[in-house]
C-alpha cells in the first residue's frame, strides 16, 4: 500500500523555531532519515514545498473566489512537504512517520492512505481518460 | 495504539519488520553465533509483544529490543557457561546485562558498542548470505529471509506458503543447524566466491517473489504482500551491493512484473494473459522504477545477465502499447540470450511463442514440436496449451482442439486450465 507522510508545522512558535536551526545540520537531519527509507526500500518519492510567503490562496468563501497572496490563514492549516513510501500497513506508515525528523511541539506529521486506480470505476470516461493521461506522461 | 490496532501488536510487527535485522545483524556480531543471535531476537521480540501493548512504543524501540535481545544473550552464556568453558570466558567478558546486574528492566537507549552505524551495511548483507547460503535448500532460504531479514513472523510465512505455522519454526529451526553444523561464517563473503553466492541470494529473493505472485493458491492479499517485500528486498540489495548490475537487474524484473499485476485478473477473478490484459491499467510508476533500474544494470557494461536479459523482456512488453506494437524480434534476441546463458526447455518454449509473434506460428512450430520429447514437459500442459494455440492461429482447427484438449486434462491449476478451456470453447464456435 502507498501511504503519503505530510510534514506539517502547526504552531507559529514551532514555525520560529525552525528558522533558528542551522540549515546544513538541517540538511543532514533530513537527509539521514532519507536515507534510512531509502536504504530500507520503501521510499517512492519526495518533495518539500517552498515558504508559504511565496505561496497564493484562492479563497471559495465568497462569490468570486477571492485570491490572496501568502502567507495565508493560520499557520496550522499549512503543511510543507511530502514522502510517498510503500508500506505493507498503515501501522508500518505510522512508524515512518513517528521518525520523521526536525519534531518537536507543534510538528505533525499526517498519515494518509494513497488510492489506486482500482477503486474507480474503470468504465467511468473520466476516468479512463485520466488513465490515458497518466500512461502518457508515466505518472504514479 | 490505535482504533486500527487496539492491542497494540500491530505496531510492535510494524517495528519488528523495520527492525529485525539490524537487530538479528547486531546480536549475532555481539555473540558470534547466528542461530543464537535469531533465538534472542526471537525473544526480544515476544517481550515487545507483551510489554509495548501495556507499556506504549518505547521512545527508542530499536534500543529496547537490542538491550533485551543482549541480556537474553547474557542469560544463555551463562546457562551454557555451566557446560561450556568458551561460553562462561564470554559471558564474564560481555559489557554490564540484566544477567550480571540483576537489572530486569531493560531501560532506556542502550550502548554504543551494539550500534556501530557503520556497520550496519555489513551485517544486513552478512545476514543475506547467511540465510540464503548455498548449504540450504532453497524453502529454508526463504523461511529464514523472511523472517530475518523481512522481519515476518513465522505465523505470517506460514499463512503465505498455505503450511502450518510448526513447518515454518522446523524449517527455520532446520536451517539453522545446518548452518551451524557447516560452520557457516557470519560475513560477507570473498571475492572469489561472490558472483556464486550472489546468485544464490537473487534466486531466493526471486524465489520469494513469484510465491507472492504466482496464482496457485492461497490468501491473494497476503501473497500480494510477498511480492512486495520480494520488491523492497531487491532494493535494500541495490543500497548495499550498488556495483553490481544483477542486483539492478532483479529489482527492474520485480518491478516491471508486478506492474502488471493491477491488469491480471478479470472482473470474476479469472486469469487474464498478457496479450490480452488492459495495459491502461498497468502501473505505470513501477514502470519508469524497473526502467531506470535496468538503465543503470546496463550502464555497467558488462551486457545483460540472468535477470538482466528477463527483464529486458519485461521492458519489451511494458513499453509496448499493444501486443503488435511489441518489438518481437528483440523478444526473440533476448531469448537467444538467455536460452544460451541459462539453457532450459521452459526458455525455449517461450522463445518459440516471441518467435511465433515475430515471423508467424510456421516458424514455430518446429521449435516446439523439436521439443516434444524433452523430459521437463512430461505430464505438462505447457506444451500442447503452446502448441494447440500454433495450431489454431494456422488454422488446423481439429489438431488445435486435440492439443488443447490434452493440455486442459494435464493442467492441475484451476485458473491456468480456465484459460485453457475458455480458448478451446472459442475454438468451438466459429469465428465471426
Amino acid at each position: 500500500m502507498k501511504f503519503m507522510l505530510i510534514w506539517r508545522v502547526t504552531s507559529d512558535e514551532a514555525w520560529g523555531n525552525l528558522g533558528e536551526v542551522d540549515f546544513d545540520a538541517m540538511l543532514e537531519t533530513v537527509g539521514r532519515f532519507n536515507e534510512e527509507m531509502i536504504n530500507a526500500g520503501v521510499l517512492l518519492a519526495a518533495e518539500g514545498l517552498a515558504p508559504a510567503e511565496e505561496g497564493v490562496v484562492v479563497d471559495f468563501s465568497s462569490e468570486p473566489p477571492v485570491v490572496t497572496d501568502g502567507p495565508y490563514g493560520e499557520t496550522k492549516e499549512l503543511f510543507n512537504g511530502f514522502y510517498l513510501i510503500n508500506v505493507p500497513t498503515l501501522e508500518d506508515a505510522v512508524e515512518w512517520a513517528k521518525r520523521t525528523p526536525m519534531s518537536a511541539a507543534g510538528f505533525k506529521t499526517e498519515v494518509r492512505r494513497v488510492t489506486t486506480v482500482d477503486e474507480f470505476p474503470q468504465d467511468n470516461e473520466w476516468i479512463k481518460k485520466e488513465r490515458a493521461w497518466r500512461e502518457s506522461t508515466g505518472q504514479l | 495504539m490505535s482504533s486500527s490496532d487496539p492491542t497494540g501488536r500491530k505496531a510492535v510487527a510494524a517495528v519488528w519488520r523495520i527492525e529485525s535485522a539490524r537487530i538479528t545483524g547486531a546480536l549475532t556480531r555481539y555473540t558470534g553465533d547466528f542461530a543464537l543471535a535469531e533465538d534472542l531476537a526471537q525473544e526480544a521480540l515476544a517481550e515487545a509483544l507483551v510489554t509495548w501493548p501495556r507499556e506504549g512504543v518505547p521512545a527508542n524501540p530499536a534500543g529496547w529490543l537490542l538491550t533485551v535481545g543482549r541480556r537474553r544473550a547474557i542469560d544463555a552464556f551463562r546457562r551454557r557457561g555451566t557446560r561450556d568453558a568458551k561460553y562462561a570466558a564470554l559471558a564474564h567478558h560481555l559489557p554490564e546485562g540484566g544477567a550480571l546486574t540483576g537489572a530486569t528492566d531493560p531501560g532506556p537507549a542502550p550502548d554504543d558498542v551494539l550500534w556501530d552505524p557503520d556497520r550496519i551495511d555489513d551485517d544486513t548483507l552478512a545476514l543475506m548470505f547467511t540465510s540464503c547460503h548455498p548449504v540450504l535448500s532453497a524453502e529454508a532460504g526463504v523461511a529464514l529471509t523472511l523472517r530475518v531479514i523481512g522481519g515476518l513472523t513465522s505465523d505470517e510465512i506460514a499463512r503465505a506458503f498455505l503450511v502450518p505455522t510448526a513447518t515454518v519454526q522446523a524449517r527455520i529451526t532446520r536451517a539453522k543447524k545446518t548452518l551451524g553444523a557447516a560452520g557457516v561464517p557470519f560475513e560477507v563473503p570473498p571475492a572469489a566466491q561472490r558472483p556464486a553466492r550472489l546468485a544464490q541470494v537473487l534466486s531466493v529473493v526471486y524465489l520469494i517473489f513469484t510465491e507472492g505472485s504466482s496464482a496457485t493458491s492461497g490468501d491473494e492479499v497476503l501473497r500480494l504482500d510477498l511480492a512486495g517485500e520480494a520488491q523492497r528486498l531487491a532494493r535494500v540489495l541495490t543500497r548495499l551491493m550498488p556495483g553490481e548490475p544483477e542486483v539492478w537487474s532483479l529489482l527492474a524484473l520485480l518491478e516491471l512484473t508486478a506492474a502488471r499485476f493491477p491488469a491480471r485478473r478479470g472482473p470474476g477473478g479469472e486469469t487474464v494473459l498478457l496479450q490480452d490484459q488492459d495495459r491502461r491499467r498497468w502501473d505505470r510508476s513501477a514502470i519508469a522504477r524497473g526502467r531506470a533500474a535496468l538503465a543503470k544494470a546496463a550502464r555497467a557494461g558488462r551486457g545483460y545477465g540472468y535477470y538482466g536479459l528477463q527483464a529486458a523482456i519485461a521492458e519489451c512488453h511494458a513499453v509496448a502499447r499493444s501486443v503488435e506494437d511489441t518489438d518481437w524480434d528483440r523478444v526473440v534476441a533476448l531469448y537467444d540470450g538467455l536460452a544460451r546463458l541459462a539453457p532450459s526447455p521452459v526458455v525455449d518454449l517461450n522463445r518459440a511463442v516471441a518467435v511465433s509473434m515475430a515471423r508467424g506460428p510456421a516458424a514455430a512450430l518446429p521449435i516446439v514440436d523439436a521439443l516434444a520429447d524433452t523430459a521437463a514437459f512430461k505430464g505438462s500442459h505447457q506444451l500442447p496449451g503452446v502448441r494447440g494455440e500454433l495450431l489454431r492461429r494456422l488454422g488446423r482447427a481439429e489438431e488445435a482442439r486435440a492439443e488443447l484438449e490434452r493440455a486442459v486434462a494435464l493442467c492441475g491449476n484451476e485458473r491456468e486450465r480456465a484459460v485453457l478451456a475458455r480458448k478451446l470453447a472459442q475454438l468451438e464456435t466459429p469465428a465471426h
